[in-house]
């Protein structure tokens, strides 16, 4: 969309180059709600170090009148506050941007690049100037320069006193100082600059009822009204968040007033191995739980994945993916735990995954989870990544049923018992593969056995026959394939197919694909499209695949894990099967993916309109 | 091991409070070595809930792997167990607890399951105060594995095929009671006189109770030589002292002598009287039992008896505050806040 000097209007990306630990996260946020509540579409991305204190930390912001969601190559303008990246910084401005930057220093000449222009404010000296207070000092420079693109960009003002008010509620002296920063930025730019810039913001009416939140919020919100009770996690970037929101919102939300006593229980474990024994544990003692990690937490838990799945327990574990293998980049994103999980263990084993694409689903997937694991009596996991889970994100509300009921699966109690002559927990009797299962403690002398991760026959006893064996392995197999119908269906983007050629993706790169389909439209190429939405794949994917001549499949991660776990689960050809791929660790864009798309099409580059 | 155990019962085999005869509290045949030390565990653990008049189902039991491991097969056969991975019982033990706190939790591990592969577990299991019993079949070797030293070996002690252990044990009674177990015994699996009383002891602990319980491996750790053969561990027990109970109703008469007696209340109200043997040790006092048991592994003895304990002491649900009903007992409308709360929620997030 063009703005009124030719300029581009509500479709712009800003860049924060920052030192991490100097408070700048609050000041992007409030750069990102601001154009939020214009009603404005949104997405900011964090990219961080590793580190708490002095390294450099990005916080990129796209606004999209259009709606995408996913992340956009080039940067239109970068607010440049730490000299460190300033090299990179510069670099990454696309032609014809500009460089915002702290002028109190003289800007090197080896930073001067002809095709964008500088923008420089005082922003120290003028902090300096008004501010005693060393901490004030930072974080007002901070708002400062928030107030400077503030006034470049043609924000409201209204909307950030509006906004001040609301974060420094019961602080209220808070809110002056924060507002005279914020001028002092907006003031500078009037004084000294041609303003608003040509690319700028205009309030519009887009966002309507959506909300902003981050994903690991909304999965632990999905734990507590999914009902889990028994929560035990160990400490990871970039899952910690889950838990310590669930531990939050089960607060507010699940403790007694009168009595204190809380409807839930929140350990932190000695590490990934105790935390899934413990949601094992509850769960076979008939309490809903979950536990929350990534890549690392995941290979940890692989031996206790393989009893939850060979003793069927319910087990619920949230995977943040983030950059493997081993430590790998622990604050950047990947979807690169697809195969482990989907295998996790030793063994003959099978785990069903959900694969959420944005907070609304997250909330939803961690719910249903819940209730899939019960009723499969097996380990499910629900496979975010850091994108989704550790960035805000605009997502349509969450919403809650009310008639919804919790799915708690095959359970006999105590007048179910009665009824029966020999009880054994692996009989087959609904021909599911799923049997039924007893909560210890229901009937004083019927139901009991033991749980065992070894070889058991129907009734739960230990035995080494080969028969038995088979039969028992076989019932799990039987059970992954009734999960096929249950869990959360693939999405098709269109009535009926259109085109020969398809593309599937999932997760966060589902905002990116769908952006790349546009924009593959627009040149005249129709790609008819399918969002998996968990595994086991059903006859939806396998029909799909099989409607078309060529299938990409979009992911992130190097060894095309996705288009490996189809291959061997839903596809006989796998000549058909294009990897997209990307995994350096930033979220995909849709330039990116057209750009593959395009080559193995045989689409020359110069017939593509991609602007970098 | 047995193949067979007869049908037949002694026709008057007396029943406890609800009505239950012993049989009542056993469970499968043992496959475990005839003469295993563990057996007699076993069977000690089914006289104690049988004679406590505990309800079976309401006992759950949980183990690792390795031949301890399989005793919870063995006795109570209406209750649940659960037979998780090695070293990984007291995670298993602490979901399991947290789901529902009415229950009995009874944790079997061994020498290997515990101070090898299943330290780290044990010691936070420790921290937290969990209310659990946990026994480990301690024999000083890995039997399910042919003989292999495990951490507990002694140094010095003498391998079946005639090895000599060149490291240090590492004493899990001593560890439990420094990181601050809330009970903590030890004894020997011949000894069931005293074993008895301290697994009822044990069960009624509001608190992590600890029994290191001597348990040889008449297989591969029963020779000349070993610090944990039957004859080594007879020859060198040495008993702090016996414990009595008294049930709740019960007039407590001074019946011992002055000083040499301490009556504890427990949890449910009954009270055990506890006879001290050795003089120059407290059981209350942290650091008269570190001396205690420090002194006699000087001495090569081991000493055995309830070593340890606090009498008040708050477990795992009462340091998280949670619900007295258990967990797994809330109904959906008490753990779902519904769909209003969520618009609040939303709202927030505008």
């Amino acid at each position: 969309m063009q703005g009124r000097n030719g300029g581009k209007l509500n479709d712009l990306v800003v860049r924060f180059a920052n030192v991490n630990g100097t408070g700048s996260a609050s000041a992007n946020y409030l750069f990102t709600k601001s154009i939020f509540r214009m009603g404005i579409p949104v997405t900011p991305k964090n990219i961080f170090p590793s580190n708490i204190q002095g390294l450099p930390t990005w916080y990129e912001v796209r606004v999209s009148e259009k709606g995408y969601l996913g992340r956009r190559d080039g940067v239109d303008i970068m607010v440049c506050v730490n000299p460190q990246s300033m090299r990179k910084d510069v670099d990454c401005v696309k032609p014809g941007g500009y460089f915002i930057y702290d002028s109190t220093k003289a800007l090197h000449p080896e930073f001067i690049r002809k095709d964008i222009s500088y923008l420089g404010i005082p922003l120290m000296e003028m902090c300096n100037k008004e501010f005693s207070d060393p901490r004030q000092r930072q974080l007002f420079k901070n708002i400062m320069y928030v107030g400077a693109i503030a006034a470049l960009l043609d924000i409201e003002t209204g909307v950030f006193r509006e906004l001040f008010e609301e974060q420094f509620k019961g602080k209220e002296k808070l809110i002056t100082p924060n507002l005279k920063a914020l001028n002092m930025g907006i003031e500078y730019v009037q004084k000294n600059f041609k303003y608003p810039l040509d690319i700028r913001v205009e309030r519009r009416d887009l966002v309507k009822n959506s909300i902003m939140i981050d994903g690991n919020s909304a999965c632990a919100l999905g734990g507590v009204y999914g009902g889990a009770t028994v929560v035990a996690w160990y400490p990871i970037t970039p899952s910690t968040a889950v838990a310590e929101a669930f531990h939050g919102y089960a607060e507010d939300l699940r403790t007694d007033k009168a009595t204190g006593k809380k409807n839930f229980a929140v350990v932190q474990a000695e590490d990934e191995l105790a935390a899934l024994g413990m949601v094992l544990g509850a769960s076979w003692n008939g309490a809903r739980s979950f536990t929350a990690t990534s890549g690392p937490g995941i290979s940890l838990m692989s031996e206790f994945l393989g009893l939850g799945y060979f003793a069927e327990i319910p087990a619920v574990v949230i995977d943040v993916q983030r950059t493997g293998p081993s430590t790998g980049m622990p604050t950047r994103s990947q979807q690169s735990d697809i195969l482990k999980a989907a295998y996790a263990s030793h063994g003959d084993t099978k785990n069903i995954l959900l694969l959420p694409s944005n907070p609304k689903e997250c909330f939803e997937m961690t719910a249903d989870a819940l209730d899939l694991a019960e009723f499969f009596q097996t380990p499910v996991l629900v496979m975010t990544d850091l994108d989704l889970g550790m960035n805000d994100h605009m997502s349509e509300p969450l919403e809650w049923n009310d008639k919804r009921k919790y799915n708690r699966g095959k359970v006999l109690n105590a007048v179910d018992l009665e009824k029966i002559e020999r009880y054994g927990r692996f009989l087959d009797p609904d021909n599911d593969g799923v049997g039924y299962r007893t909560i210890p403690g229901t009937h004083p002398t019927k139901g009991a056995y033991v749980t065992r991760g070894t070889s058991h026959d129907e009734y739960a006893v230990y035995t080494e026959e080969s028969d038995a064996y088979v039969k028992n392995i076989d019932r799990i197999l039987k059970k992954f394939h009734t999960a096929k119908d249950k869990v959360p269906q693939p999405q098709l983007y269109q009535k009926k197919n259109n085109s020969d050629t398809g593309i599937i993706f999932f997760g966060t790169t589902t905002y990116s694909a769908l952006e790349a389909i546009d924009m593959m439209r627009d040149k005249g190429i129709v790609l008819d499209a399918l969002r998996l939405k968990a595994f086991p794949f059903n006859k939806t994917v396998t029909d799909f695949i099989d409607a078309h001549k060529r299938v990409f499949i979009v992911e992130q991660n190097r060894d095309a894990q996705m288009r490996s776990l189809i291959l061997i689960e839903a596809c006989s050809d796998g000549s058909k099967l294009v990897p997209v791929l990307n995994y350096d660790g930033l979220p995909i864009t849709a330039e990116n993916i057209v750009k593959q798309v395009s080559k193995a099409i045989g689409i020359p580059k110069s017939t593509l309109k991609i602007e970098n | 091991m047995s193949y067979y155990r007869p049908a037949f019962r002694h026709p008057n085999l007396p029943a406890n409070e609800l009505g239950y005869t012993v049989e009542h509290y056993e469970g499968g045949l043992s496959t475990l070595c005839a003469g295993c030390g563990h057996d007699s565990i076993t069977a000690a653990i089914v006289q104690a809930c049988f004679e406590d008049n505990i309800e079976p189902s309401k006992v759950a039991k949980i183990s690792g792997i390795g031949c301890s491991s399989k005793t919870p097969a063995y006795f109570l056969n209406s209750a649940h167990g659960f037979n998780s991975v090695h070293g990984r019982m007291p995670s298993v033990a602490t979901g399991a607890n947290l789901a529902n706190r009415d229950l009995i939790y009874i944790g079997i591990s061994g020498d290997g399951d515990t101070a090898s592969i299943g330290m780290g577990q044990f010691v936070h299991c420790i921290r937290r105060n969990l209310n659990m019993v946990y026994i480990v079949m301690n024999n000083g070797c890995y039997g399910l594995t042919k003989g292999q030293d495990s951490a507990t070996a002694d140094q010095g002690s003498k391998s079946k095929a005639g090895s000599v252990n060149m490291f240090h044990a590492i004493d899990l009674a001593s560890l439990a009671i420094e990181l601050g177990a809330t009970f903590v015994a030890q004894s020997f699996s011949g000894d069931k006189a005293q074993l008895v009383p301290l697994v009822k002891a044990a069960i009624k602990h509001n608190g992590f109770a600890f029994i290191n319980v001597i348990s040889p491996c008449v297989t591969f750790n029963n020779n000349v030589g070993s610090t944990k053969s039957y004859d080594y561990v007879r020859q060198h027990v040495e008993a702090t002292s016996t414990i009595d109970f008294v049930p709740p109703a019960a007039t407590i008469t001074a019946n011992y002598e002055q000083g040499s007696t301490k009556q504890l209340k427990m949890h449910d109200g009954t009270v055990i009287a506890l006879h001290k043997l050795e003089q120059d040790w407290d059981p209350f006092d942290k650091l008269s039992a570190m001396t205690a048991m420090h002194k006699a592994t000087i001495k090569g003895e081991l000493l055995t008896g309830l070593l340890y304990m606090e009498e008040e002491s708050s477990d795992l649900h009462s340091l998280l505050q949670t619900s007295t009903r258990p967990l797994n007992a809330l109904s959906e409308a008490e753990l779902c806040p519904g769909s209003k709360i969520l618009e609040e929620i939303n709202a927030g997030l505008r």
